[in-house]
């Protein structure tokens, strides 16, 4: 029988990564997402762990970098403002081609913004946020029961690509309190890091971990392959959920609690009779662009729901090449929105038709 | 016989260092610390952003290259991901140590972070092509400074072991220099000492080394060396500012 506890989502994660076989945790407070530091600092000294509070975001993700070269799961947490501090060595981790795992538990923005859950780092962590051409493989999840598996997936997706994937959460996930199973938790291990600099034991040729590359061919060279590598993921890691979508003429699309919202808001359409579904990307890259374009004359327009000013929806749009029509459905700067605008807006929708 | 040979530790190839450049002379001693604790298997190295940016490829052991002043932080990572196996050193120049970088050096010392940090002070940006650096000297001439650093307009150079001298958890700090053989001599000395610590797990140890950057100080090889004894120490004087285990063997 399945063992359930009651945790918060940040709990959940932290928990979710100790399983992991992660036993370096670094990072700087902010909030809404101080649980896992906590509880890190908490546990990771009883187990052999390290939990360390460094100096500044940009100082944590850099002591990521220095484990993640050593071969060791590794992770820093942090919330909006702190992760765009981060945002340098996340470039570096993906020019070094080092396994990361990062997790942004979103507050309102821009600037210092409020502590209001929000999604509005959608773009940030979509198109990598740092400098340079890269990718990270960003996780929505939308439970905390998701929170727990997906760090789990995180940690194995990223040793298994060698890139950082992050967890892309916001305040209302990070701060509730659900039943999850972490006894069901599944780990697969570490795949072996030959490259890992630990030391030579003076039996072999010495290994770097390094960005820099002087020759622009073989820069271009490092991006080509770095991109063969993410057609990959995009071809076997997209994972998403349909919600009575088999006869749906409109499609909401959202992630992370937005989807919760909008789930209520697509029962109380149905009882009207209103033939509406949902499809929530689970990950937000690589973003479930066949599922959404398989759509495509089916249904007629497209609902984003969203806790941005609308960020998303120029994916949901790419996707399914123009050929709908676009709602924005969004609350932002912390507010989330309620079911009756999803369902207002599925009705206004509804009255429009197929054109 | 053999009487001078390279050291293991020290790759064997062509530098890039330009004529007259002190960094080979303190590459040398690092490897030759190496060398003689025989920790070259262990020992992952740190390169920063600056002229020793290619640092990586000129040490035999394993290296990183970390992002511009941040050396300090990702030593402390690799450092803690296997400490009693670990030997770690960070090799960083004055714009990266000390202004870029400042906040993670005052934090690793602050930790007592048992790692070794090798500080190159030459008193200017030497790979973006002679800028002003947190350590160039009142009046000194820079591209950015073209009428003397007047320090009423961008303040003064930082005398970084006087600054981390005050900080608790610092345990070994000792500025030397490398420009005549008996300062070579007493560099060899103290970065050697600055690798024993962290093997005897003694902590923080930091080695300022004041050199020379005939380039960008417009000087020849030779009157860039006479420059160091002439300005450079009159305002960086040598010597040790800290070694905590010294003085709590004196104490006892």
């Amino acid at each position: 029988m399945a063992n359930k506890v009651l945790m918060k989502g940040n709990e959940a994660i932290a928990e979710a990564a100790i399983i992991a076989g992660c036993r370096h945790y670094f990072g700087y407070p902010i909030t809404p997402q101080t649980e896992i530091a906590a509880y890190m600092a908490k546990k990771m000294p009883k187990i052999g762990g390290t939990f360390l509070q460094a100096e500044s975001e940009i100082a944590a993700i850099n002591m990521v970098y220095g484990v993640a070269s050593t071969g060791h799961r590794v992770m820093t947490s942090s919330s909006s403002p702190g992760i765009s501090l981060k945002s340098e060595g996340l470039s570096y981790l993906a020019g070094a081609d080092m396994p990361a795992f990062v997790v942004n538990v979103q507050r309102g923005g821009p600037g210092l913004g409020g502590i209001q859950p929000s999604q509005a780092d959608y773009f940030q962590s979509t198109r990598g946020g740092g400098h340079g051409d890269y990718h990270m493989i960003v996780l929505a999840p939308a439970s905390v029961e998701e929170m727990a598996a997906l760090t789990v997936k995180g940690f194995e997706l990223a040793d298994e690509y060698r890139m950082t994937s992050m967890i892309l959460a916001d305040g209302t996930i990070g701060q509730m309190m659900e039943p999850v199973d972490l006894d069901g938790l599944k780990v697969n291990p570490a795949p072996e890091k030959p490259w890992a600099t630990v030391g030579t034991d003076c039996k072999r040729f010495h290994n770097i971990t390094n960005s820099l590359s002087l020759v622009p061919t073989e820069l271009e060279q490092q991006n080509f392959d770095r991109y063969k590598k993410y057609d990959v993921i995009k071809e076997k890691e997209v994972m998403y959920e349909e919600y009575m979508m088999d006869d749906a003429e409109i499609c909401i699309v959202a992630f992370g609690i937005a989807s919760r919202v909008s789930k209520n808001a697509i029962n109380e359409a149905r009882k009207k009779g209103i033939k509406v579904g949902l499809i929530r990307p689970i990950t937000l890259w690589p973003f479930p662009e066949k599922v959404l374009h398989d759509t495509v004359g089916k249904c007629h327009t497209y609902i984003s729901v969203e806790m941005s000013m609308g960020q998303m929806i120029e994916d949901v749009k790419l996707s399914t090449e123009c050929r709908g029509k676009y709602v924005l459905c969004n609350r932002a700067g912390g507010m989330i929105p309620s079911p009756e605008q999803v369902l207002a807006a599925i009705e206004e929708a509804n009255k429009g038709g197929a054109k | 016989m053999v009487v001078f040979d390279k050291p293991h530790a020290l790759a064997d190839i062509p530098l890039h260092y330009c004529p007259g450049c002190t960094h080979g002379i303190v590459h040398r001693l690092v490897a030759e610390a190496i060398d003689e604790l025989g920790i070259e298997g262990r020992t992952i190295g740190i390169a920063p952003v600056g002229c020793s940016v290619m640092a990586y490829d000129y040490f035999n052991c394993d290296m990183i290259e970390a992002a511009h002043g941040r050396a300090p932080a990702v030593a402390t990572g690799v450092k803690r991901a296997d400490p009693d196996r670990h030997i770690v050193f960070t090799y960083q120049g004055d714009g990266d140590l000390a202004s870029i970088g400042m906040a993670e050096t005052v934090h690793a010392a602050a930790r007592n972070e048992n790692i070794t940090v090798i500080f190159i002070n030459n008193a200017i940006y030497g790979m973006t092509g002679g800028q002003m650096a947190p350590t160039s000297l009142p009046g000194q001439v820079t591209q950015t400074s073209p009428y003397g650093r007047d320090t009423n307009h961008c303040g003064f150079p930082i005398r970084v072991c006087e600054m981390l001298s005050q900080v608790e958890g610092a345990g070994y700090l000792e500025r030397v220099a490398v420009n005549n053989v008996k300062n070579v001599k007493n560099a060899k000395k103290a970065i050697l000492k600055a690798f024993k610590n962290q093997v005897e797990g003694k902590g923080f140890s930091l080695v300022e080394v004041i050199s020379s950057c005939p380039t960008n100080w417009g000087l020849t090889p030779k009157k860039a060396l006479e420059w160091i004894d002439e300005k450079m120490i009159p305002y960086y004087p040598l010597g040790v500012y800290k070694d905590r285990a010294a003085d709590e063997e004196a104490a006892k």
